[in-house]
C-alpha cells in the first residue's frame, strides 16, 4: 500500500507515453518536467497563446502533437505533474526536485528517464555571436515564442533538423537565404535506402528541400570551414565548397549537427554507459524494453540514444511495460514485443539518417585555436590543446580538471561533445578512447537559497 | 607486454606530495618513477577546497607550514604556472564569544612561529570586510591565501615529467616488496620495477602499502563536499573558514566562489564519491546567509574527492620503523594542500641525506605502533579542532 510510486522525467514523447501506460494498470505516477507545459522540445507549446493553431506550429506533425498533448491532458486527476520542475539530482531511490524556490526530496520506486535530447554543435567562428541559435534554439523561438531569430536568416550544420527548421522559418514569412549542408550531396543517395523503412519521412524530407529549392533558398551541400561573422551580432556567414570561398549577408543564423542525448540524471542514476558509435558518444546502456544496468531505472526516447519523437512515444510505452512487468503487474506482453519491432525498424532507419547527414567529424582538427569552444567558462581550442600538451593529457575529466571545459552552467552539455572530438584529434585517437564526462549535481544550475523540503511522496 | 626498469627512487601515489616529492628528487639527480594507479593530481591534491593556510593549523604542523608557504609564491619558476595561487589572506570567523576566546587562545599560542596573526572584535572585523553577515570577530593572517587545486599537483606532475621522471599513470602497482638491498615493485601490466627506495604517497591508498611492511594504520576515508557558484562580481576577497567548523569560501579570479563544508559519501565503487544532496543544501544557504551578496547567486557545480584522515588528523611523515628504504607520506587528513610541497622537499631531503632539517617526529608512523606511542599531549597536536575542512561535531 505504502509503496512509492513511480517517477518518469520529462513530459515529452517519451514521458506522456511512459505515464499513460502507468496510469492504465492503475498506478499514480510523478510527472515532472522543466517546461511549463507537456510536449517536449517537437511538441512545445507556446508560452503564451496565440492566433496560430496546430496546423501552423507543428506542421505536418500537428496530429502527432494534439493526440500527445489530449493523451496528457486525459492523464489529469490521474497523475501527479510538476511543471517548471527540475530533477537536480538523484540517488538510491530519492530524487531530489527544484520547483517553486524549493528542493523537495521525493522517494520513487521505478524510474523512467525520458529526458530528451539537446543540439550537438562543434564550435565554428563567431557561433557565440549574438543572432547565432542552435537549431533546436531557432526551432523553440518560433514554436514557444512565436518570434524568428532574424529577417535574413541562414541554416547550416547537418540532421534532418536543418531542413525542418529552415521550412518551418519559410513557412512562417521569415526569409530564408540558405541552408548550408555539412554532408556532400552524395550522402543523400543513403535516403533511398530508408524509402523502403520509413517512406513518408523520406518523401517529407524530399519536399521540405523541394519547397525551400523553389522559393529561392540557396541549398549548399559539402560546406566547410563555417564562420560566422559581425560585429557585436551576426551580420553574415562564410564557408567554403572544395577550393572556393563563399559569403552571405544575414541578421540571424541557426546552426547545429544533429542531437545529442540529455545523459546526466542516468549518470547520477548510475546507469552503466557504454560507447555509441553512430551518436559518437558514450550513452546510458539499454535492453530493447528500456531497462538499464540498475533494476527499477529505464529510458525511453532520445536520453540514451537519439531516434527521434515517434521512436520516443514507442520506448516510453515499452518502458512502462517494462516497469510494470518489473512490478508484478500486466505487462502486455504482445504489445510490448510488437513495439520492440517497431523501435527496431526506426533504429535501421536511423542508420540510414546518420549516413545522410554524418556527423563531420573533420571539423574538430580544423577548429582555430581562438575559437571559444566553452562559452560559459570561455576556454578557447588553443587553451585546450595547450593544456593537452602541457600536462600531457589523454582522459576528458582530466582535461575538465585542468582547462575549465565543462565546468560551467551548461556543465558540459554543449561543449562536451566538442572537447572530446578536440582532444581525440590532440592525442591522435577515435573520440570513444578519451573517455566521458562524470556528472555531479547539480545538473542545471539551482538557486543558492533553495530550501530543503521533505515532500511526502 | 613486461617492460623492465630500474630507478632509485620509486613513488607510488602522484599526488601533490608524490609529485613534489619526484620533482625534488629529480632535480638532486636522482632517477625517479612516478607510479599512480589512475592520474596524477586526481584524488585528494586535485579535489580538496583549494585552501593554502597556515592559520589553524597544530604547532607541531607549523614548521613544515612555513618551509610549504616559502614554495607557494615560486609554484611559477618550479612548476611553469602559479596554479591560480592568491595570496588573499585567510580569515577565520568567532560565531560565538566562546569561539572568539578560542581564536585568542590559538593566536597566544602560535605567536612566535611567524603566521602574524590579527584578531579582529566585531566592529573592526564588519569595517575591514564589509560584505560579511553576522559574526563576533575573526582572526586574519594575511600571507595565506588560496590556489586551484585541480592545476597545482597535476603541474608538479607534468613539470617532474619534463625533468626526466617516468610518469607512469594508470599503472596501479600491484606488489611491492624488499629484494637485497631495494625494493621489487610490480605495477600496471607487466612493468617490473627496482628501487633503491620506495616513498609510499598513495594518500586514501597508502595503508595498504603500509600494511604490507608490517605497520597497519586506522586510515580512514573522508569525503570532502563542495558547492562552486556562477561566476560573479568580487565578494569574497579573502580566503574564509569557521571556528569550530561550518563553512568555508573562497572566490576564485574567474568570479566563480567555492563553498564547502559537510561530507559526500562514497558510491558504490568507493573510490569515486558524490555530494549529499542534503548537505550542499546546508551549505548553500549558510553560504548565502553568511555571505548577503551571494544571496541570488546561482549554484552550477559540485564536487568531491577521496581523502584520507588519521583518527589525529596528522598525517603520517617519515621513514618506516620496519623497512628501512621506505619513506611514508600519507593521511593528510584534509588539510594536505599547503602543506604538501614543503612535505615533497622533506621526502626528498631524508632519501639523500637521511634525516630533514625540518622536525617531523610528530607525523612519524610510531605513534600507530602498539607498545612505541608517543605521548600525544606533549606533541599538543590540537586534534579535533581548526582542522581543515573545518566541520562542525565531527
Amino acid at each position: 500500500m505504502s509503496r512509492p510510486q513511480p517517477l518518469v522525467v520529462g513530459a515529452g514523447p517519451a514521458g506522456v507515453r511512459a505515464a499513460e501506460t502507468l496510469v492504465k494498470a492503475g498506478l499514480r505516477p510523478l510527472v515532472v518536467d522543466e517546461a511549463p507545459a507537456c510536449g517536449g522540445q517537437i511538441y512545445r507549446r507556446p508560452l503564451v497563446k496565440d492566433e496560430r493553431d496546430a496546423r501552423a506550429l507543428y506542421g505536418s506533425e500537428a496530429g502527432k502533437a494534439q493526440r500527445l498533448h489530449g493523451a496528457f491532458a486525459a492523464l489529469a486527476g490521474r497523475i501527479e505533474h510538476w511543471p517548471r520542475a527540475l530533477v537536480w539530482n538523484l540517488r538510491d531511490g530519492r530524487a531530489d526536485i527544484a520547483v517553486a524556490g524549493e528542493s523537495r526530496a521525493v522517494a520513487y520506486d521505478g524510474l523512467i528517464l525520458a529526458t530528451g535530447a539537446s543540439d550537438r554543435v562543434l564550435p565554428v567562428p563567431g557561433w557565440t555571436l549574438p543572432g547565432v541559435f542552435t537549431l533546436g534554439g531557432a526551432q523553440v523561438a518560433l514554436k514557444a515564442q512565436g518570434c524568428a531569430i532574424g529577417q535574413r536568416v541562414v541554416f547550416a550544420g547537418s540532421g534532418p533538423l536543418l531542413y525542418l527548421v529552415a521550412w518551418q522559418y519559410m513557412k512562417a514569412g521569415v526569409k530564408v537565404v540558405a541552408v548550408l549542408d555539412a554532408a556532400p550531396l552524395a550522402a543523400k543517395r543513403h535516403l533511398l535506402r530508408g524509402l523502403a523503412l520509413a517512406p513518408d519521412i523520406v518523401l517529407r524530407g524530399m519536399r521540405f528541400a523541394a519547397e525551400l529549392r523553389l522559393n529561392g533558398v540557396m541549398l549548399r551541400h559539402g560546406i566547410c570551414d563555417l564562420a560566422f561573422e559581425g560585429e557585436g551580432r551576426v551580420a553574415g556567414v562564410r564557408w567554403r565548397e572544395g577550393r572556393r570561398e563563399r559569403h552571405l549577408f544575414c541578421d540571424g543564423a541557426g546552426y547545429g549537427l544533429s542531437l545529442r542525448s540529455e545523459t546526466q540524471l542516468a549518470d547520477l542514476a548510475g546507469c552503466a554507459f557504454a560507447f555509441n558509435q553512430r551518436d559518437r558518444a558514450f550513452l546510458p546502456q539499454r535492453d530493447p524494453s528500456g531497462r538499464t544496468s540498475v533494476r527499477g531505472v529505464y529510458i525511453a526516447g532520445d536520453g540514451a540514444g537519439i531516434a527521434g519523437a515517434d521512436a520516443a512515444e514507442l520506448a516510453g510505452e515499452r518502458a512502462a511495460l517494462a516497469l510494470l512487468e518489473d512490478r508484478g503487474l500486466p505487462h502486455a506482453p504482445e504489445r510490448a514485443a510488437d513495439l520492440e519491432r517497431k523501435l527496431a525498424r526506426i533504429g535501421r532507419f536511423r542508420d540510414v539518417l546518420e549516413a545522410a547527414f554524418p556527423f563531420p567529424a573533420q571539423w574538430a582538427a580544423r577548429v582555430k585555436d581562438e575559437t571559444v569552444v566553452c562559452r560559459c567558462e570561455e576556454v578557447s581550442a588553443g587553451a585546450l590543446r595547450n593544456a593537452v600538451r602541457d600536462f600531457s593529457l589523454d582522459e576528458i575529466n582530466r582535461l575538465k580538471a585542468v582547462s575549465r571545459i565543462g565546468m560551467g552552467r551548461c556543465q558540459g552539455r554543449f561543449c562536451g561533445a566538442a572537447a572530446a572530438e578536440l582532444l581525440a584529434v590532440e592525442t591522435g585517437r577515435g573520440v570513444e578512447a578519451v573517455g566521458r564526462l562524470r556528472s555531479q549535481p547539480p545538473v542545471k544550475p539551482v538557486p543558492l537559497t533553495l530550501m530543503p523540503r521533505e515532500a511526502a511522496e | 607486454m613486461s617492460t623492465r626498469l630500474h630507478v632509485d627512487v620509486a613513488v607510488i601515489g602522484g599526488g601533490l606530495v608524490g609529485s613534489s616529492a619526484a620533482l625534488a628528487l629529480s632535480q638532486m639527480g636522482m632517477s625517479v618513477a612516478l607510479l599512480d594507479r589512475r592520474y596524477c593530481g586526481a584524488q585528494a591534491s586535485g579535489v580538496n577546497y583549494g585552501g593554502v593556510r597556515r592559520q589553524g593549523r597544530p604547532p607541531e604542523q607549523l614548521p613544515l607550514s612555513q618551509r610549504a608557504h616559502a614554495v607557494w609564491p615560486r609554484l611559477k619558476a618550479l612548476i611553469g604556472i602559479d596554479g591560480e595561487f592568491l595570496r588573499s589572506g585567510h580569515l577565520k570567523l568567532a560565531m560565538s564569544e566562546a569561539d572568539m576566546a578560542s581564536l585568542e587562545a590559538y593566536a597566544a599560542k602560535v605567536a612566535d612561529c611567524g603566521l602574524d596573526l590579527e584578531l579582529l572584535g566585531h566592529n573592526e572585523l564588519h569595517r575591514r570586510f564589509p560584505w560579511l553577515g553576522d559574526a563576533v570577530g575573526g582572526s586574519f593572517c594575511a600571507g595565506d591565501g588560496h590556489a586551484n587545486p585541480r592545476l597545482v599537483a597535476t603541474g608538479f606532475a607534468a613539470a617532474a615529467r619534463r625533468a626526466g621522471v617516468h610518469v607512469l599513470e594508470n599503472t596501479p602497482v600491484t606488489g611491492v616488496a624488499r629484494n637485497g638491498a631495494g625494493f621489487a615493485l610490480e605495477a600496471g601490466e607487466g612493468l617490473k620495477l627496482t628501487a633503491g627506495t620506495v616513498i609510499n604517497s598513495a594518500g586514501a591508498w597508502a595503508d595498504r602499502f603500509a600494511a604490507e611492511f608490517g605497520e597497519p594504520v586506522p586510515l580512514r576515508r573522508i569525503y570532502p563536499s563542495m558547492v562552486v557558484t556562477e561566476p560573479l562580481e568580487p565578494v569574497l576577497t579573502v580566503n574564509i573558514g569557521m571556528e569550530g567548523g561550518g563553512i568555508y569560501a573562497r572566490q576564485v579570479e574567474r568570479g566563480n566562489c567555492i563553498v564547502g563544508g559537510e561530507r559526500a559519501e562514497a558510491l558504490t565503487d568507493a573510490d569515486f564519491s558524490r555530494p549529499r544532496s542534503d548537505g550542499a543544501l546546508a551549505i548553500m544557504s549558510r553560504a548565502a546567509a553568511l555571505f548577503p551578496g551571494l544571496a541570488k547567486a546561482q549554484a552550477i557545480r559540485f564536487w568531491s574527492g577521496t581523502e584520507a584522515e588519521m583518527p589525529d588528523r596528522n598525517p603520517v611523515i617519515g621513514p618506516s620503523l620496519t623497512t628501512p628504504g621506505l619513506i611514508h607520506a600519507f593521511g593528510f587528513s584534509g588539510a594536505g594542500f599547503q602543506i604538501a610541497p614543503g612535505v615533497g622537499e622533506v621526502l626528498a631531503e631524508l632519501v639523500r641525506d637521511g634525516r630533514t632539517t625540518t622536525p617531523i617526529e610528530a607525523f612519524s608512523i610510531a605513534r600507530f605502533v602498539a607498545g612505541t606511542a608517543t605521548d600525544r599531549t606533549t606533541l599538543g597536536s590540537g586534534a579535533g579542532k581548526e582542522q581543515e575542512p573545518q566541520r562542525r561535531g565531527a
